[in-house]
């Protein structure tokens, strides 16, 4: 297994009694990539991420994270990864520079880091003006931003994005697509999930999960290709026609 | 559906049989040191009618005062030596009625029970004799001479503060979290989930220590209601049965999804359990035996018996040992259930 994978999944399996929600699915992501990760609703991504995260134990098969074994060393993966959900995350009730302070401190970061940290953060969104303000008066794109800003903060090998970017609008999801690229950039791997097929684009490869497996998983370019679709909306369809499980 | 027809009946069933003031049963001691005719029909009578029960016979005040520390008494009739002959030669006689005023209503009506039964059996010996005979009745009220309500109340609001701040709050906060989303930042987080558990209910313990402090500053120097024991011992036991409290809270938290469910059933888990159950409204002794049984699973019962015996009776560890076990026991019991359903959500 070569360094560069930072993820690996190998027959990775979940179920909850009778029900198979994860269903041996294998997969490796490597590192600053951006690894798209596409299903129906119910098709069980978050299931997958969650066991990823180290909050949901596999019921069988492997997988590593940064190195890690999510069986065994689940603790340790949780300090070398981010984490952003569908849900908003911050404190409404606190500052956009309080939320900073809370979650660097919650992952151990010494205050010198997080000063300097907050104010790059700071710069970087324009939000110079606005450090003092409640997160919940901010604008939900920039709330968005600053949620992603956050799950990067303490400078993770892998941030997990479960669909980010629900109920944004397209000019600040372009914004938050931009600083994806630039978090790929420094080398943090992106894993996201989404409904948004022209996000899927944007991915370096993406894979569709159906009923619980991944049904495909190449680049764009080539799933498109492969299904003789015209874009990323097309091929999910195709596959996502082929569900039996009913969505939730 | 079920509930809204079914409410009701169970709640004029409740109110009307269960949750009574009137005292039914009542258990007395006697001291007889008479012994002779006169009192031993008294007694009967008093023990005849339906709201007393003889319990015990006493020989001395001290048998007297240990039953009202272990609270197995509400009344004490004591007959001096000589009642017949007093009655007979000079036409009067004293009785003393010593009734435990650590609940104000309960004595009250007890001794004016009591009263009654000995006026009119003073009335019936009368009837035939040409002078009239009287027995002079003296009341003694135990603890709370002034029959102050503030005595009665004061456990109860503390109960009832502590477990609404300390359940309610404490379920309410972890569970928005959830709602929230940040909940879920904060289990992928290097935080153990003990931790965060641990760090929300910090803030309630502490809250409810100022609590505590306000009351019984508040009781002892606004209410003038007397800490007769040990402050230090009221202190722990208070904090025992906050923990008891914020155990129950994050057992809650663990098994409701949203802020709303939370409230609703700290309210109804709790609020009216804690009012109508711990003997703090209405006394236990005349409920029926189902609720009686029920009542047991109430820590506030509990906690309202501890703060009754050290703040009112002043009495020690010793006589609210079981008590502090059962709240302990609970509170252990409350915790792993909610560690474990905590823990089940993760997996």
């Amino acid at each position: 297994m070569s360094n560069n994978k930072v993820i690996t999944a190998n027959e990775l399996t979940k179920t909850f009694g009778d029900f198979v929600a994860v269903d041996h699915i294998s997969f490796e992501v490597e590192k600053g990539e951006i690894f798209g990760f596409l299903g129906a609703n119910g098709a069980g991504k978050t299931t997958a991420m969650r066991m990823l995260c180290g909050l949901s134990m596999p019921t069988s098969g492997k997988a590593t994270v940064a190195g890690l074994d999510v069986y065994t060393e689940n603790e340790k993966i949780k300090r070398s990864i981010g984490y952003m959900s569908q849900k908003f995350s911050l404190y409404d009730d606190l500052t956009v520079k309080e939320n900073m302070q809370f979650y660097g401190g919650i992952y151990g970061k010494k205050d010198a880091f997080i000063k300097s940290k907050t104010a790059s953060i700071l710069q970087e969104l324009h939000l110079e003006k606005e450090a003092n303000v409640l997160v919940k008066s901010l604008p939900l794109g920039w709330k968005q931003k600053l949620a992603f800003s956050v799950a990067v903060f303490h400078e993770p090998e892998i941030v997990f994005l479960d669909e980010p970017t629900g109920g944004v609008d397209p000019v600040t999801r372009r914004e938050f697509w931009n600083m994806i690229y630039q978090a790929s950039a420094n080398g943090i791997t992106v894993f996201v999930t989404t409904h948004y097929m022209d996000e899927a684009e944007y991915c370096n490869r993406v894979s569709i999960m159906v009923d619980g497996r991944i049904e495909a998983l190449d680049a764009p370019a080539q799933l498109k290709q492969q299904y003789h679709a015209a874009s990323m909306d097309d091929v999910f369809l195709k596959l996502a026609r082929k569900a039996v499980r009913a969505a939730d | 559906m079920f509930i809204l027809l079914g409410m009701p009946v169970v709640q004029i069933v409740i109110f009307g049989f269960a949750l009574t003031n009137e005292v039914k049963n009542a258990h007395i001691a006697i001291l007889d040191a008479s012994k002779d005719a006169a009192t031993a029909s008294l007694i009967t009578e008093l023990n005849a009618s339906r709201y007393f029960d003889v319990e015990r016979y006493c020989t001395d005040y001290k048998q007297i005062d240990d039953e009202f520390k272990k609270g197995t008494i509400k009344l004490a009739v004591i007959f001096p030596a000589h009642f017949d002959e007093d009655l007979q030669h000079f036409n009067t006689a004293q009785v003393q009625l010593i009734a435990d005023a650590s609940d104000p209503n309960v004595a009250n009506t007890l001794t004016s029970y009591a009263s009654a039964i000995i006026i009119d059996f003073q009335n019936r010996i009368t009837e035939n004799k040409k002078l009239p005979y009287t027995i002079n009745t003296q009341l003694r009220m135990l603890y709370n001479p002034q029959l102050k309500g503030a005595f009665n109340f004061v456990p109860g609001v503390m109960a009832m503060v502590l477990l609404l701040v300390c359940t309610m709050m404490t379920a309410i906060t972890i569970v928005k979290e959830k709602e929230m989303g940040t909940m879920e930042i904060m289990l992928v987080s290097p935080m153990r989930p003990q931790i965060v558990v641990l760090a929300k209910a910090v803030p309630y313990l502490l809250l409810s220590i100022i609590n505590i402090i306000t009351i019984l500053l508040l009781s002892v120097y606004v209410l003038d209601v007397p800490i007769n024991g040990s402050v230090v011992l009221l202190m722990l036991e208070s904090i025992l049965f906050t923990l008891v409290s914020l155990s129950l809270g994050l057992l809650i938290s663990a098994g409701v999804a949203s802020q709303q469910a939370a409230m609703f059933i700290s309210l109804i888990a709790l609020f009216l359990p804690t009012i109508m159950l711990s003997g703090f409204m209405f006394p236990i002794e005349n409920m029926p035996l189902p609720l009686r049984v029920v009542s047991h699973i109430v820590p506030a019962r509990w906690y309202y018996t501890i703060v009754k015996s050290v703040m009112i009776k002043g009495l020690g560890i010793q006589a609210i040992l079981k008590e502090t076990l059962i709240l302990a026991g609970m509170m252990l019991f409350f915790l792993t259930m909610a560690v474990k359903r905590f823990k089940i959500r993760l997996a």
